[in-house]
């Protein structure tokens, strides 16, 4: 018994200890200085095709895995459990369509939001027998690392959105990440911020590293020019609680001058806050979703649409069909372009027409079935 | 094919229906016609039956868990919320030097058993609603956890993911381990005093409590081992994610699918029958219906509704013969 | 679920429930006198109508799963069925302010609709109320997403959002009023009328206290127990409507919200497994509660702390009403 005691102080003890050496680091200067490059690369590829499109990287020689076609490819999906992966997942499904000729099967199954599950998932694939080329968009970034390595050694895998841990599959697709989407923002807020203003962050949680990189690249931004953040709270991206904080803001400072968000889907009802109070609309930062757009231009609004685009669901298709026809693609990561939404070219992707949840930058206008497969109207 | 060795055990249990085994036969059903149907033979081979059972090892070991507060006429809400702090103290524990496994895996047994204790003192003590209490304890675990911890913390060394990974022969450790604790379990509650006054107090507390039995102490104790059954879920989910993360437990949803599948099991919901091969019987139909939604590629939202109604379907096939009030 | 209450001795007094009510007023109290100084505009006629209007849509929804808990159940399908009118919502009215007034017609039929089979379940199927409710949770966000097709297809006309936005100004005495408040006004009678003044809230209390004296004694138990489902339902889709018209169109607004009125009414003493319980307590526990969010998130604590307050406040509540009732009985 005194033994487990002790064992137990001991741990207790490293418990202690360990906090500092294992915080993650989602404010790392080299990788946004990265970020930083990979903004002002112009990007080479298919023009207007972005999702085709890469921002340096070389070719992967994929010779080893021409196959005669058509093919099966098969898909472990995180889950369909917000609408950004929605759209997404409709954009796959339209590109595999437009690939029939070269696809014979596709095979998806959805993870539900479960590390443990995706992981059995991965495992039924393979040893499915079926499959002769895996996608994957890992649920969790080290969670999904064994079984995707376990995956690389039985056929060719090619991974997007998050990444996993090794450098074993094919290629790894995706755009230029948090650190471009704080810098992106962070720099529309300092050119249009008047002097003295103040500015509310509006973050979704914490912990999310896609997320917590556009926090921090944006606060050292925001640092660098002396501007002052009077406050970045967590609004879960529930718009009830969004609308109540940034009304508190209002009363307790009587004006805030520019929002910035690290997601844009709860935008709006920031936005009607202000509306609801009486007060001139805030310069904001956004995203590409059409509920925002739309009040964007029908309010004149001072605004700025980073994106995450959900085009990058179309390229591991894409690269899936060229790795088995032996074709070269890029990688072992392949970095897709990463544009924004200006004043100037809000008209481009405004469209009301589109369900409220939309993702403007779909890269979908042009595919079979758009826009109703998207839920939208003619 | 593990399951089958021991399914003969399920007549000892209370109920007089074999209901482990007609789920079996479902499960076996439904994941033969899907393979069948879909032409994925190498689904009925041994590779594919294992991926099966390791779908059943996560939910199992938590659902074995929540059978033994069930049966003793409790439930416990907070197993989501310590299986997540039991990955994490883990891993972070860890932090990948095999020396440290053992104090580690102690660390996670003691602070289980010690949530185990706090649950059923709340609720045997202070006379709180389990519903109530154990939401309230999981809620209090996952706020320190989530304000202390906010991505995956520290990571668990090689020789512990065997754990999750490690196989004899083509068979994983973990489900052994998780066939090993259903046995122990199925002893416990079988041929010990422990076990009888459990059935007991989750049957007729009044009664029980008027026969001598310290009913206090009966569902403290089962709360210690749900509470121990979702730390060890915990190390499982370290061990196969390599790490541990606030949210592993709750995006796993293992409060209401665990409370699901023991009452699937058969298990009554106000206590004193069922047993835990039920509740095995009710894991392995949960794992077949996701391996089954795979094959046929059920997209994700009409799954749900079917989940859904599965829920309430099978507990409705023999909740129906039951003929006191139900609320 | 015979549980832990088992045994205990049931108090009908009324002085008992008098008590507890004040516990949960005056725990607000408290807790809203700490917002104040923290932030002293909530004293002002708009912060205190404006706290009001956001602690509506949670007050609105204890309002109904009293009824359930009450009666001896439980209601976890509330939450899953204000996402589904939200969604639904956009679905039918599709920024269009003509179909809104037969939207909200077809939505309240759907409540009723899953009002009836949560009871019809329970009762004819006889499967205990958690896992009756939780299946049908499962299903609802399941028919929610399928039904849009993972997120909302339409925006949400200007009046339909009327009951959960729209602020009337310029109102003698307190200046501003929110629409949002009145329907909180209204269904708080409604359901203090309907509880505690009726024939049938009679019934709901005896097949909660006691089922089969209640069936002995005449009363229409399975009836009486859907009805009680069917009246949650009900304040669910209003509670849905409410968030949907604050807040506007989105897929998640109702995950938790089960458990969050579940924890109202018990923090304002509604008995778990039926029996006792008072619409006023239930109104009182979910400002408390709501007063408990607004003063963590102005004290500015870590968001998860918030979960770590709401626990213990919720264990504290149930085991003081417990340690109460001991001593009493």
């Amino acid at each position: 018994m005194r033994r487990l005691l002790l064992g137990v102080v001991a741990a207790a003890a490293t418990l202690a200890f360990a906090g500092v050496a294992s915080a993650q680091n989602f404010d790392d200067p080299k990788e946004f200085d990265a970020a930083k490059q990979l903004l002002e690369m112009k990007p080479e590829g298919p023009a207007g095709k972005p999702w085709e499109q890469h921002l340096g990287g070389k070719e992967v020689d994929t010779a080893k895995y021409k196959k005669p076609g058509p093919y099966h490819i098969c898909f472990s999906n995180a889950g369909v459990n917000n609408p950004w992966r929605v759209v997404g997942w409709t954009d796959m499904q339209a590109q595999v369509d437009m690939l029939k000729g070269d696809i014979a099967s596709f095979t998806h199954a959805d993870a539900e939001g479960k590390d443990d599950k995706q992981i059995s998932d991965i495992n039924a694939f393979v040893s499915s027998g079926k499959c002769d080329i895996l996608i994957v968009s890992p649920n969790t970034t080290a969670a999904l690392t064994p079984a995707v390595e376990a995956a690389c050694k039985a056929l060719p895998v090619v991974v997007f959105d998050r990444g996993v841990l090794t450098e074993c599959p094919v290629t790894f697709v995706n755009p230029i990440g948090g650190y471009g989407w704080g810098i992106q923002t962070a720099n529309f807020i300092a050119e249009k911020l008047p002097k003295g203003g103040k500015v509310l962050a509006l973050r979704i949680l914490p912990g999310v590293d896609v997320l917590e990189t556009r926090w921090s690249a944006a606060n050292r931004i925001f640092k660098e020019k002396g501007i002052e953040v009077v406050g970045a709270e967590f609004t879960d991206g529930d718009n009830a609680k969004t609308k109540a904080i940034v009304e508190d803001y209002i009363n307790r400072f009587g004006k805030i001058d520019a929002i910035w968000m690290d997601a844009g889907a709860t935008a709006v009802a920031a936005i009607e806050a202000f509306e609801d109070a009486g007060q001139p609309y805030p310069i904001i930062t956004g995203e590409d979703q059409e509920d925002f757009l739309v009040k964007w231009k029908k309010e004149g609004l001072t605004a700025f649409g980073p994106t995450y685009p959900t085009y990058q669901w179309r390229s591991p298709v894409i690269a899936a069909v060229k790795i088995l026809k032996g074709e070269p693609v890029i990688g072992p990561t392949w970095k897709l372009p990463q544009p924004v939404i200006t004043q100037e070219t809000l008209d481009k992707y405004v469209d009301e027409k589109m369900p409220p949840l939309h993702y403007a930058m779909c890269g979908c206008e042009d595919m079979p079935g758009y826009p109703e497969k998207w839920g939208g109207k003619k | 094919m593990t399951l089958a060795d021991t399914l003969p055990a399920s007549r000892r249990t209370r109920r007089s229906l074999p209901v482990p085994l007609l789920l079996f036969l479902a499960s076996a059903v439904l994941y033969v016609g899907a393979a069948l149907y879909t032409g994925q033979l190498n689904q009925l081979g041994a590779s594919g039956l294992v991926g099966l059972a390791q779908r059943m090892v996560g939910l199992g070991i938590v659902a074995l868990g929540q059978t033994f507060v069930i049966l003793a006429g409790s439930i416990d809400l907070s197993v989501a919320n310590l299986i997540s702090v039991s990955a994490v103290l883990a891993s972070f524990v860890m932090q990948g030097d095999p020396a440290m496994i053992a104090p580690a895996v102690l660390l996670v047994l003691v602070v289980s058993a010690a949530v185990g204790f706090v649950n059923g003192g709340v609720v045997a003590k202070l006379g709180v609603n389990p519903l109530i209490a154990t939401l309230g304890v999981g809620l209090i675990l996952q706020g320190l956890l989530s304000a202390s911890f906010n991505n995956f913390a520290g990571s668990v060394p090689e020789a512990f993911q065997g754990l999750a990974y490690g196989t004899i022969g083509i068979i994983p450790w973990s489900v052994l381990a998780l066939l090993a604790l259903a046995i122990i379990g199925a002893l416990l509650l079988r041929s010990t005093r422990f076990g009888a006054h459990l059935y007991a107090t989750g049957g007729n507390m009044d009664g029980a409590r008027l026969a001598g039995i310290r009913t206090d102490r009966i569902t403290i104790l089962a709360h210690v081992i749900c509470s121990l059954m979702a730390g060890l879920t915990g190390l499982y989910l370290a061990s196969r994610l390599r790490s541990g993360a606030p949210w592993v437990g709750r995006d796993g949803v293992y409060d209401l699918e665990s409370i699901a599948v023991v009452v699937i099991g058969g298990t009554l919901l106000s206590g004193g029958r069922g047993g835990v091969w039920g509740t095995l019987a009710g894991v392995l139909l949960f794992a077949t219906l996701d391996a089954v939604f795979n094959m046929l590629g059920v997209p994700a939202f009409p799954k749900q509704v079917m989940r859904g109604a599965i829920v309430i379907l099978a507990v409705a096939a023999y909740a129906i013969r039951n003929k006191g009030p139900v609320a | 679920m015979s549980v832990a209450a088992a045994g205990e001795p049931k108090w009908n007094g009324g002085m008992s429930l008098f008590r507890k009510i004040n516990i949960a007023v005056i725990v607000f109290v408290i807790l809203y006198a700490g917002i104040a100084i923290l932030q002293p505009n909530y004293l002002e006629p708009a912060g205190i109508t404006n706290f009001l209007r956001r602690a509506t849509p949670l007050a609105v929804l204890a309002c109904g799963q009293i009824f359930v808990l009450v009666a001896g159940g439980f209601d976890l399908s509330m939450g899953a069925l204000v996402t589904l009118t939200v969604i639904g919502g956009s679905m039918l009215t599709d920024n269009d302010p003509g179909n809104t007034a037969w939207a909200i017609l077809v939505l309240y039929a759907i409540g009723l609709g899953v009002g009836l089979v949560n009871g019809l379940v329970v009762t004819v199927l006889r499967v205990p109320s958690i896992i009756a409710t939780l299946g049908m949770l499962l299903s609802l966000n399941g028919v929610a997403m399928m039904w849009s097709g993972g997120s909302p297809r339409g925006y949400l006309p200007d009046n339909f959002r009327f009951f959960g936005r729209f602020t009337f100004r310029d109102v003698p005495l307190v200046g501003s009023f929110p629409v949002a408040v009145v329907v909180l006004v209204v269904v708080a009678l409604a359901a203090w009328w309907g509880l505690q003044k009726t024939v049938f809230g009679k019934r709901v209390f005896a097949i909660g206290d006691n089922p089969r004296a209640a069936a002995l004694s005449g009363v229409r138990v399975e009836a009486t127990r859907i009805a009680a489902f069917v009246i949650s339902a009900l304040a669910a889709v209003t509670g849905g409507i409410l968030l949907g018209g604050f807040g506007g169109v989105s897929v998640d607004v109702g995950s938790g919200l089960e458990l969050q009125a579940i924890a109202a009414c018990v923090i304002g003493g509604v008995q778990l497994m039926g029996g006792r319980g008072s619409v006023i307590g239930a109104v009182a526990g979910a400002l408390t509660l709501f007063a408990l969010f607004t003063l963590l998130n102005l004290l500015g604590l870590p968001q998860p702390l918030k979960d770590t307050a709401q626990g213990v406040i919720l264990i504290s509540a149930v085991a003081s009403g417990a340690w109460r009732r001991r001593r009493a009985g």
